[in-house]
């Protein structure tokens, strides 16, 4: 037991991110942003609308490449030079601020696209769903809600029925690093709580940043919590210490 | 547009899909031959050759609707990988000329004779064999594809763009073709074909034999594409047509999987190009005009992106029209042409097929409302 501890605690961080600076037309969206996600972590990401949530999340998915800095994935890999496929393909895994769900396909076929099985073209063209995959996808339609949706067309989907498809296709794609952006938004009060309850369900075995607006969520989820200033870390910390934070108050809890 | 099919047919799409082709297969066929030359039933021996033509055509036409109703990628240079596959099918043709040509030269096609070749070019060598013609039938248009496709793809040209660079390959292939010094004919290209195998090209069991093997590649080409479509794969090039970005971000290489089905689509272009050539007799640089291919682009558009049989229909009702009007009217075919383009994105953008199929899925869900009203 403590041997196991003791090769847990000489692993590498999960994700570490190394002095990232972006800028869009002499914008600073990053500013020699660095912190560490530890292995099993849930961690919290908040801070002011322009603090850089969403380019972190780019920076580390492969989407935008930083101007200088490194994003270190599982101690050796080095995200900035890879692209979305290949990060993918590592396992992590990415739900976006406005839910994008695949419109023209059903529930259950945007499912059995994110399940986890090989992804070349032609593994893909010759695919067969075994009994197991189709028994992982009918349990995940129950835990997000959508059993008996599965012909729907995603498209027809409500607002707060995407978020959960989408939440859905993160957990078939069994992904190590789960990056969340924004969950919750336009989610009712139960939604929230469910998605919170789910989240910690999830800890452990993956590894969970979360980017949230609704502090209330922030709260339930009891985790660590990183404040994300003009693109670097202002505050870190549980929430109670970081809302005490004079420099917090001032720049994003007092507004 | 509609979402992907679950499997290849259903009971009633084979019964379909095989009575269709036994009627125009066996049926077509022996109506050529059989009632007496007067009859009412006779179909006349010119209607093989351009129902073998229309053939090649829908052909054609599946290979666009394959990129561009289920991926999103509207080449506009479809008619060169057409060209080619009926290039290299030129060449074995004019091979098997011999001595027979003007000039009865037994290697040398007349051309080359008229410019002074003294010997046949490299890539003309083993043309003489109709299974190396048949070879390059395939491999030159898809080769050209796959390679088009990996720079074009990697560098993640999408949309207008590469319909303008797929434009531009086939405009460049038009002039490099024209020249008389590439060695295929130049502007008159190949032509004066006499035999195919060892059959008389004109004789009328020679006209149907094409028809057949072209309907035939028609057939096999529209089940390759309808399993493709109703793959995992097929899928995933629907989910890319909408949200490229998101099928990345699921680990999928979106550019791999549009390789994969534009190269399939070059090869079905070229294979259509290869029937068509023996059926029309002639093949020249004119097969590359850029027109050409958004003419084709027309017809899929008309019989309804993203269904297959759309692409199908399209193809023989546009053409059927124009077969009729340049008869008839051949000052105002153009008009019209353009005239169905408008009318189609403005009135009808899902096309003929794709409205007929609109209109039965708006009518199912308040059938199958209504019957589970009754059992509850």
């Amino acid at each position: 037991m403590s041997e196991a501890a003791a090769t847990q605690s000489t692993k590498p961080p999960l994700l570490y991110l190394d002095g990232v600076t972006v800028s869009f037309d002499g914008f600073k969206a990053l500013n020699g942003l660095s912190f560490v996600v530890e292995r099993g972590e849930v961690r919290s990401v908040i801070g002011p609308n322009g603090a850089g949530k969403t380019t972190m999340m780019d920076v580390v998915t492969g989407k935008t490449r930083p101007d200088s800095g490194q994003v270190f994935f599982d101690g050796g890999v080095d995200l900035t030079r890879l692209d979305e496929t290949a990060i993918a393909n590592l396992g992590i895994g990415r739900k976006f601020q406005k839910p994008t769900v695949f419109e023209n396909l059903t529930v259950f076929e945007n499912l059995e696209l994110a399940q986890k099985c090989p992804r070349g073209a032609l593994s893909t063209l010759f695919a067969r769903l075994t009994g197991e995959q189709r028994d992982a996808i009918v349990e995940t339609l129950r835990v997000i809600g959508l059993s008996g949706r599965e012909a729907t067309l995603a498209g027809a989907l409500s607002h707060g029925q995407k978020q959960w498809l989408e939440i859905g296709m993160l957990l078939v794609q069994d992904q190590r690093l789960l990056l969340l952006d924004e969950p919750v938004a336009g989610m009712t009060d139960h939604e929230t709580e469910l998605t919170a309850e789910l989240i910690l369900k999830l800890a452990g075995e993956r590894t969970l940043v979360v980017v949230e607006h609704d502090m209330e969520f922030v709260r339930s989820l009891g985790a660590r919590v990183t404040v994300l200033h003009e693109g670097a870390v202002l505050a870190d910390g549980t929430v109670e210490h970081v809302q005490s934070q004079p420099a917090v108050i001032d720049v994003y809890l007092g507004r | 547009m509609t979402a992907a099919p679950k499997f290849l047919f259903d009971r009633r799409g084979w019964a379909f899909y095989l009575g269709t082709a036994a009627v125009l297969c066996v049926a077509v066929p022996l109506l050529n031959f059989l009632p007496g030359p007067s009859s009412v039933l006779r179909i006349p021996d010119y209607l093989i050759p351009l129902f073998g033509k229309y053939a090649c055509y829908a052909l054609l036409a599946l290979s666009l609707d394959l990129i561009w109703g289920y991926a999103g990628i509207l080449s506009l240079g479809q008619g060169a990988f057409f060209a080619l596959g009926g290039y290299a099918m030129g060449m074995y043709l004019m091979r098997q000329i011999g001595t027979r040509g003007v000039y009865a030269n037994p290697i040398l096609p007349d051309f080359m004779v008229f410019l002074n070749w003294k010997e046949l070019p490299w890539y003309w060598w083993g043309f003489d064999h109709f299974s190396f013609a048949v070879l390059m039938v395939l491999l030159v248009p898809g080769i050209l594809a796959f390679v088009f496709g990996w720079f074009a793809f990697r560098s993640r040209i999408t949309g207008v763009y590469f319909s303008i660079i797929t434009q531009a390959l086939t405009y460049a292939l038009l002039l490099a073709f024209f020249r008389n010094n590439m060695g295929f004919g130049g502007n008159n290209g190949l032509t004066d074909f006499k035999d195919v195998l060892g059959f008389d090209i004109q004789a009328p069991a020679t006209r149907r034999a094409l028809y057949i093997a072209s309907l035939v590649a028609l057939g096999a080409g529209y089940l390759v594409c309808r399993a493709i479509v109703a793959s995992k794969l097929g899928r995933v090039l629907l989910a890319l047509r909408d949200a490229e970005a998101r099928v990345r971000f699921l680990g999928y290489s979106t550019a791999h999987a549009k390789l994969f089905v534009f190269t399939v689509s070059a090869i079905l272009a070229g294979i259509a190009g290869a029937l068509y050539v023996p059926q029309v007799g002639i093949i020249n640089p004119s097969e590359f005009s850029p027109a050409n291919s958004i003419e084709v682009a027309i017809w899929v558009a008309v019989g309804g992106r993203g269904t297959l049989v759309g692409a199908l229909v399209g193809a023989i009702a546009v053409n059927l029209l124009k077969t009729w009007l340049t008869g008839s009217f051949a000052e105002t075919w153009l008009f019209v042409l353009g005239a169905l383009f408008i009318l189609v994105t403005l009135v009808f953008p899902r096309g003929l097929v794709g409205s007929l199929q609109q209109l039965s899925f708006r009518r199912r869900p308040l059938a199958a409302g209504a019957a589970r009203e009754s059992m509850q």
